[in-house]
């Protein structure tokens, strides 16, 4: 081994990394909607949500030369997104899983269409915080670079799991999802409520968009997601609805995705097909492992369409 | 949905142009018949056609088109290599009454473009990349392709000079010739300089995949891989990725190196208006157009984007004279003796293949000093 490389040791470094950089988005994406699910809907659309947050980040910061304000247009905009997609549904015999695969298709394209303009353009990152400074190696230092929507992101996952149990938002949010009669008995509209959802859902998928144009991999290109938001979804059921899953099972998706590049980069260049299934392969084998025909799955929201 | 969308996007601004230049003409130009089209060419991508790399360089070539008189162009992006280019194409015959089409991506040719040459025989499809096989394709068909590897093999020139660890790295999609003719290319040129360089190549397994390829710059910025290029169809996020590490890059498809000035050293970039004003130039004057085009660095196929600051005397002079040795034509990266890296000869003493060599088109292995697997 040479003085330059670090060897062996880059691949558990790669994968805190790349748990670390790739993980943001998804747990943004998975937050959003793990709220939305809880009160009852399903909102497919966020991979469109993520797209044009992107997009809209991006452009926004090319155009004012801020970062922040890109971010916060990015979630202004999923909030439209959101509160779109809980208006249509509040109309009956509406089909929420139909209307989310609609507005996927619909965001992206719409992204696409107000994105070109802003492929060529260099727009301002977002800050990152050098964690790793205390390390004279820069392999060390570049991969603890975190940034701080990643910090923001573990700290609303906690904040989300103790408002869920102990808050009055968090329990109005739960007995609309779990149950329709229950809530409008208590005087509640479950409606409003999973309006508010699906919008606060939406905005944070915006969020997870401009991280990934603004901070890594760091441009806008039409390929940006490719599909991360549609995954994201997933995790919130592999997550049991929990938003501390929802964090730990995107930084374990973070971390494996991360497995494929570093070991080829180590020279275990065999079978690097299998490696990037390796995430897959993992949810399965725990959904399998957790799954049982004789009851429901546990935590799921009596409300949701996939599970009533 | 979305074909019919396109169709009526496609019909609507069709109209309005063609309303809008009827009004114009008959203003200024009493004979207008006179600046009809005589032909038009559609043009097919893949991705997004301002991409920093595949598709850019593709439009770039279309748009070299814009000036020729009697040519329109119509183009389309984002075409999936499904049954959407079938669609594409018949739209683009029957509505906007293209002559010549270049569906330029890989995976456009078997089956999609052969049914399309089979249904349309008057029309001509030219396919880039593809194996036009006179004895299996029809003769509307065609392919053309140029010899890049050239330009990765001066880029790999460049990259041994500029190199301090000795290691390069080389971002791939997939194990395909074109893409292990690069990355032997890449090697053998910097080994021209020093022949302890290795390559460390990475597969992402798909054209475009921008976190896995900001996560490949990565792993190989850790290894210590200090100038790292690729063949992605998207070098962007690559480009940027490496050059935030503060390692140097060298480019492939188009020039990257406004995304990063300091530490671009160089590129091998397409030079398609060449080719595609060749097939247009053989469509007004009406000879058949050529089902089977190649050429490189001499003919004007492949460029090179111009050196880098970061590019010191020694490599510059290097980099010159191989050019210069190119340009004669008939150079040959892959010569003998050579092993591949897992042993296997692949050419004897003496023996040696020339850009030309329709061997490389079939190429399945790395060259000794490459640290990869294509399985």
């Amino acid at each position: 081994m040479d003085a330059t490389g670090i060897g062996l040791w880059g691949v558990p470094l790669a994968i805190l990394g790349g748990a670390i950089r790739v993980s943001t988005p998804f747990i943004f994406v998975s937050l959003g909607e793990a709220i939305t699910e809880r009160s009852g809907r399903i909102n497919l659309g966020l991979e469109g949500t993520l797209v044009f947050g992107a997009m809209t980040a991006y452009a926004v910061a090319v155009m004012t030369n801020s970062p922040w304000l890109g971010l916060l247009a990015a979630a202004a905009a999923g909030l439209c997104f959101g509160l779109f997609h809980g208006w249509i549904c509040k109309f009956p015999k509406v089909n929420d899983i139909a209307i989310g695969i609609a507005l996927m298709l619909f965001g992206s394209g719409l992204a696409f269409f107000f994105g070109k303009p802003f492929i060529k353009p260099k727009a301002p990152n977002l800050p990152a915080i050098p964690f790793g400074a205390w390390s004279d190696i820069p392999q060390v230092q570049a991969a603890l670079d975190v940034n701080v929507l990643f910090l923001i992101g573990a700290a609303l996952s906690l904040v989300l799991w103790w408002a869920f149990r102990n808050t009055r938002a968090g329990l109005i949010v739960r007995v609309v999802g779990d149950s329709s009669d229950a809530a409008r008995a208590m005087g509640l509209d479950p409606n409003t409520v999973r309006l508010i959802a699906t919008g606060v859902g939406g905005a944070l998928a915006g969020i997870g968009g401009a991280y990934l144009s603004l901070y890594y991999p760091g441009s806008w290109t039409e390929r940006i997601s490719s599909g991360q938001g549609l995954m994201a979804v997933a995790l919130v059921i592999f997550a049991r609805w929990n938003p501390l899953g929802c964090f730990a099972s995107a930084l374990l998706f973070g971390g494996a995705g991360a497995l494929g590049p570093a070991l080829q980069s180590v020279g275990v260049t065999q079978g690097y097909y299998l490696f990037y299934a390796a995430p897959y392969i993992l949810t399965l084998i725990i959904m399998i492992a957790t799954s049982s025909p004789t009851r429901s799955l546990a935590g799921a929201p009596g409300e949701l369409s996939i599970t009533k | 949905m979305t074909d019919r969308f396109m169709l009526n996007r496609r019909q609507l601004l069709k109209t309005t142009a063609a309303g809008a230049a009827l009004g114009l003409a008959s203003a200024s130009f009493p004979i207008s018949r006179a600046f009809a089209t005589a032909a038009t060419v559609g043009f097919i991508y893949v991705g997004p056609k301002d991409d920093y790399g595949y598709n850019q360089a593709h439009a770039e070539g279309a748009a070299a088109l814009n000036g020729i008189e009697g040519i329109s162009v119509v183009e389309e992006e984002n075409v999936p290599e499904t049954v959407d280019v079938q669609k594409t194409m018949e739209s683009m015959i029957n509505l906007d009454g293209a002559s010549l089409i270049f569906p330029t991506s890989f995976g456009y040719f078997d089956p999609h473009m052969l049914a399309m040459c089979a249904k349309f025989p008057d029309v001509q499809f030219r396919h880039c990349g593809g194996m036009w096989d006179k004895a299996k394709h029809p003769m509307n068909a065609g392919s053309y392709f140029g010899y890049i590897g050239m330009g990765q093999y001066l880029n790999g020139v460049v990259a041994g000079h500029t190199s301090k660890s000795k290691k390069l790295g080389f971002v791939a999609a997939k194990p395909i010739p074109q893409v292990l003719l690069n990355i032997n290319s890449f090697l053998l040129g910097a080994r021209s300089v020093d022949p302890a360089i290795t390559c460390q190549v990475i597969f992402t397994g798909e054209w475009s995949l921008a976190v896995k390829e900001a996560e490949a710059a990565n792993a190989l910025v850790d290894q210590g891989a200090d100038v790292i290029t690729c063949h992605v169809d998207s070098p962007k996020v690559v480009v940027e990725t490496v050059a935030g590490r503060g390692a140097f890059v060298c480019g492939y498809h188009a020039n990257q190196s406004p995304l990063a000035p300091e530490k671009y050293l160089t590129g091998a970039e397409w030079n398609w208006a060449k080719v595609y004003k060749m097939f247009v130039d053989d469509l007004i004057a009406g000879t058949p157009l050529p089902n089977f085009t190649r050429g490189g660095l001499a003919d004007g196929f492949v460029k090179m984007s111009p050196l880098g600051p970061a590019v010191g005397e020694p490599a510059r002079k290097q980099f010159d004279a191989t050019l210069a040795e190119m340009m004669k034509g008939g150079f040959s990266v892959i010569k003998g003796p050579l092993k591949s890296n897992k042993g296997a000869v692949v050419a004897t003493e003496g023996q040696a293949f020339a850009e030309t060599a329709i061997e490389l088109e079939s190429m399945d292995y790395l060259v000794e000093g490459v640290v990869g697997s294509t399985a």
